[in-house]
């Protein structure tokens, strides 16, 4: 259902009684609500959906999933990887 | 994009798959609930990926095509009268009503706009004093607040010439619908992660207790799909059934709650129909009394406006997973992706338009180079 | 006041279109998109009435022989909003697309036409503006603007200025470019990053404006193609994927050379901000508009040669191999994933909206 997309807050400013920031994303920058989350901070990641920041995005909480993942199968790995190395082929083609 | 990247790393995928062929024993049928994880899921192939054991049912995830045909066809009436800026999101425009679409109302003469925000049309409003503004607010709990935060503002500004077409659908209730059909064959849910990041986990307990059902919460990048099917696959094997949360970056346990705070506060829950399915009961919101003056329903009255879905759709076989496309009689004569009838065909990624497209193929995708490799079936 | 119009004009007895055009008596913003609406607005519509054998080759430009000669001969119309956007301006546009067209058939172009239909209230100073960023757009290409036309509507009636142009050009001897001499094996290349005109045109839109550091990639290929012709004449096919984006481009090709495509999706060239745009707008770069890229079909023993022929060249140096044609599936696109999954890359209907989901 909802296309939502991490974006990093560069600028907070007030418009109409607004609380509204400029976010990047990936070097498309866009003016977003922060009505739903004021505690949000220039520096910040949020998730957000149809120019409103719906959550702060949680960036220790992301590292540590991305390490959990690269921790499974961790016993695979001296016998080498084959899909790594398809890929890797894939990739040079 | 950072938190986009990291989340698609092919050999992070490989070291999720080999753990999820590692872990299933059975056959297991998970229903993603989101459109956007089915988009997902086939955009980056992964259905092809995952053990012959372990089914995705595309669940009734995605707003657009469950927009019941009854309201499409009040905004395709809206739209067309003289005075009425009509303002929607881009994938509403080719949702065929009864007769048309919103793109042949403007073909018509209608001031159909596409809008990214729904502040941008609250904008339009502003610009166009002496026009009418209606914006179609479809959407689930994550686009609710948006459109909620619209209605909010053009009260507290006072802008008189703005309206919404409401049609919000609560993901819940029809998660228990699902269930509750005495034939229903999901086994476990990926719950969509992005309603989750307004309403967090709360609603979610209760369901998995009553229907035995194990809940994970999952985003939209194929790491975290994966991690989904993997952390759901691993409860069914061990026999439990409770709510996870593999999306934990950007979801919270209390979800947002501002954005709850005025969604209570801007409507309240009703009955609602889903395009190919039918009414479930408490599954969608309206504008409370205090907003009552900024439906379009009322403001146009398109009220009596009742259309019923074609006899000949069976979509709601389908998206439970009951039904293969191809056992419609209506697929590919009647109901085609240029003449869809229900919900499962209107949306490219839905299951009945998959098929349509996948069987050109001949076959099923062939399964790819890697998993050959590895030897893994 | 549809209901008069909508069936009784159209005849649409013997119609062979499974899809007919039926659903849509009136004209809608995706007959104009280059996807499936267009093709058969093209196969209904036109073609019946008043096709022939030039015209039945439904390629970027017609090959015709007039006395001896092989020409080039392609028409274009530009109606973009707005006139002057980041990288270039419908001036530019006009030029490039029509030389574009006629370097696809592998010709240079030698002379262009020009039509203005402007309308009534637009300022002088912006239509000078235009003529001269055409001016200057032709002089960058080599071509010369010969013959011209001027038409005024009443205001409320064009969007200030809209463009016509036509070229012709000489194809060389032995260059025989056209879909059905795509056979399985040719090595899909593309001259350079994709979807960067359309997010840079999308990015000044009304009702979705959002800053970013990219510019159209608007520019003329006749020079990139005869650098690739001079490796070899012998490539099989070239289009110049603008609306519809590549995947109209390389669905076109599929269809008409009855073979299948299979692209390694990591391999296409998408730079971070077109990225960056498509995952908020929910689209597909694949899907979004060029300006000043090319697809070519080459065969495979030519391939390295072409590709470094093409990375040699200002307009080429981010050329890669992006795929190839396959005896499986014929007239489909599919795309392996990084994932190593499979994908179809299905032909567009109309024009690309953003998403909510």
């Amino acid at each position: 259902m909802c296309l939502a997309v991490p974006g990093r807050v560069l600028e907070i400013q007030e418009r109409d009684g607004t609380r509204m920031a400029t976010v990047d994303f990936g070097g498309v920058v866009k003016e977003v609500c922060l009505e739903y989350l004021p505690d949000l901070c220039v520096g910040d990641y949020a998730i957000v959906h149809v120019g409103f920041a719906l959550q702060r995005l949680d960036e220790e909480s992301a590292r540590q999933t991305l390490e959990l993942f690269a921790e499974l199968g961790m016993l695979q790995e001296e016998f080498g990887d084959p899909w790594e190395t398809a890929a890797i082929e894939e990739a040079a083609k | 994009m950072k938190y986009i990247e990291e989340f698609q790393d092919p050999a992070l995928a490989r070291r999720l798959l080999d753990e999820i062929h590692a872990t299933v024993t059975r056959p297991w049928a998970l229903m993603e609930v989101c459109g956007g994880q089915t988009h997902s899921i086939i955009r980056h192939g992964i259905d092809q990926l995952l053990p012959e054991q372990v089914e995705l049912i595309h669940g009734p995830g995605c707003p657009v095509c469950v927009t019941p045909l009854e309201v499409i066809d009040k905004a395709l009436e809206i739209a067309s009268r003289p005075g009425v800026i009509f303002c929607s999101f881009g994938d509403m425009l080719r949702v065929p009503g009864t007769d048309r679409d919103l793109f042949r109302v403007r073909s018509e003469g209608g001031d159909v706009r596409v809008v990214y925000s729904p502040l941008d049309a609250l904008r339009v409003a502003q610009q166009n004093p002496d026009r009418e503004v209606v914006f179609f607010g479809i959407g689930f709990e994550t686009t609710a607040p948006p459109n909620a935060m619209t209605v909010h503002q053009a009260r507290r500004l006072g802008i008189r010439n703005f309206s919404l077409l409401v049609s919000h659908v609560r993901v819940p209730p029809a998660i228990e619908a699902i269930m509750q059909s005495p034939s229903c064959r999901v086994q476990g849910f990926l719950a969509a992660g992005h309603v989750c990041t307004v309403m967090g986990m709360e609603e979610y307990p209760h369901l998995a207790e009553q229907y035995k059902v194990p809940i994970v919460v999952t985003g939209f990048e194929p790491l975290d799909i994966l991690e989904g099917v993997r952390r759901t696959v691993a409860q069914l094997e061990r026999g439990e059934h409770t709510v996870d949360n593999a999306y934990p970056r950007a979801v919270q346990a209390e979800g947002n709650p501002a954005a709850r705070a005025m969604l209570e506060d801007v409507f309240e829950v009703t009955d609602r129909a889903w395009r190919g399915i039918g009414v479930i009961p408490g599954s969608g919101w309206r504008l409370s009394a205090k907003y009552r003056d900024y439906d379009a329903e009322l403001r146009f009255s398109v009220t009596d406006i009742n259309t019923c879905e074609p006899a000949e759709c069976r979509s709601g076989e389908v998206l439970q997973g009951l039904l293969k496309p191809f056992q419609c009689e209506a697929f590919g004569t009647l109901c085609t992706p240029r003449t869809p009838l229900g919900a499962t065909m209107v949306s490219s990624e839905g299951a009945c338009a998959a098929y349509y497209l996948y069987r050109r193929l001949g076959t099923t995708p062939a399964p790819a180079t890697p998993r050959e490799a590895t030897g893994v079936v | 006041m549809s209901s008069e119009t909508a069936t009784d004009v159209l005849d649409i007895t013997g119609w062979t279109c499974p899809a007919p055009l039926r659903d849509q008596p009136r004209i809608v913003m995706g007959h104009g998109g280059g996807g499936t609406l267009s093709a058969e607005l093209v196969q209904h519509v036109f073609a019946p009435a008043y096709g022939g054998k030039a015209l039945a080759q439904l390629g970027d430009a017609a090959a015709l022989t007039l006395g001896g000669a092989r020409l080039a001969f392609s028409t274009d119309s530009f109606v973009v909003r707005p006139l002057f956007f980041p990288g270039g301006s419908i001036g530019d546009l006009a030029v490039n697309g029509t030389v574009n067209d006629l370097a696809m058939s592998g010709a240079r172009a030698a002379y262009l036409s020009c039509g203005f239909i402007l309308e009534e209230g637009v300022e002088t100073r912006t239509v000078s503006r235009v003529a001269e960023a055409l001016g200057a757009a032709a002089r960058a290409a080599g071509v010369e603007v010969a013959t011209g036309d001027t038409k005024v509507v009443e205001a409320g009636h064009g969007d200030g200025v809209y463009i016509n142009t036509a070229g012709i050009g000489l194809i060389p001897d032995g260059v025989d470019l056209r879909p059905q001499r795509v056979v399985p094996g040719d090595v899909v290349i593309v001259s350079g990053t994709i979807g960067v005109h359309g997010i840079a045109i999308m990015s000044v839109r009304e009702g979705l404006e959002f800053g970013v550091e990219i510019e159209s990639d608007c520019a003329a290929l006749g020079s990139l193609v005869e650098a690739m012709l001079a490796v070899t004449p012998d490539l099989h096919v070239l289009r110049d994927p603008t609306r519809g984006g590549l995947a109209a481009s390389l669905n076109e090709i599929a269809s008409a050379s009855g073979t299948g495509v299979v692209l390694t999706e990591r391999a296409l060239p998408v730079p971070a901000a077109v990225a960056g745009a498509c995952a908020m707008l929910g689209l597909d770069p694949m899907y979004v508009a060029n300006e000043g890229k090319l697809v070519a079909f080459v065969p495979r023993e030519h391939a390295d040669a072409v590709l470094e022929a093409m990375r040699a060249h200002p307009l080429g140096r981010e050329s890669r191999i992006i795929g190839e044609a396959v005896a499986e599936h014929p007239g489909m696109v599919v795309a392996r994933t990084a994932l190593g999954g499979t994908r179809v890359v299905d032909m567009p209907l109309g024009e690309q909206l953003p998403r909510i989901c």
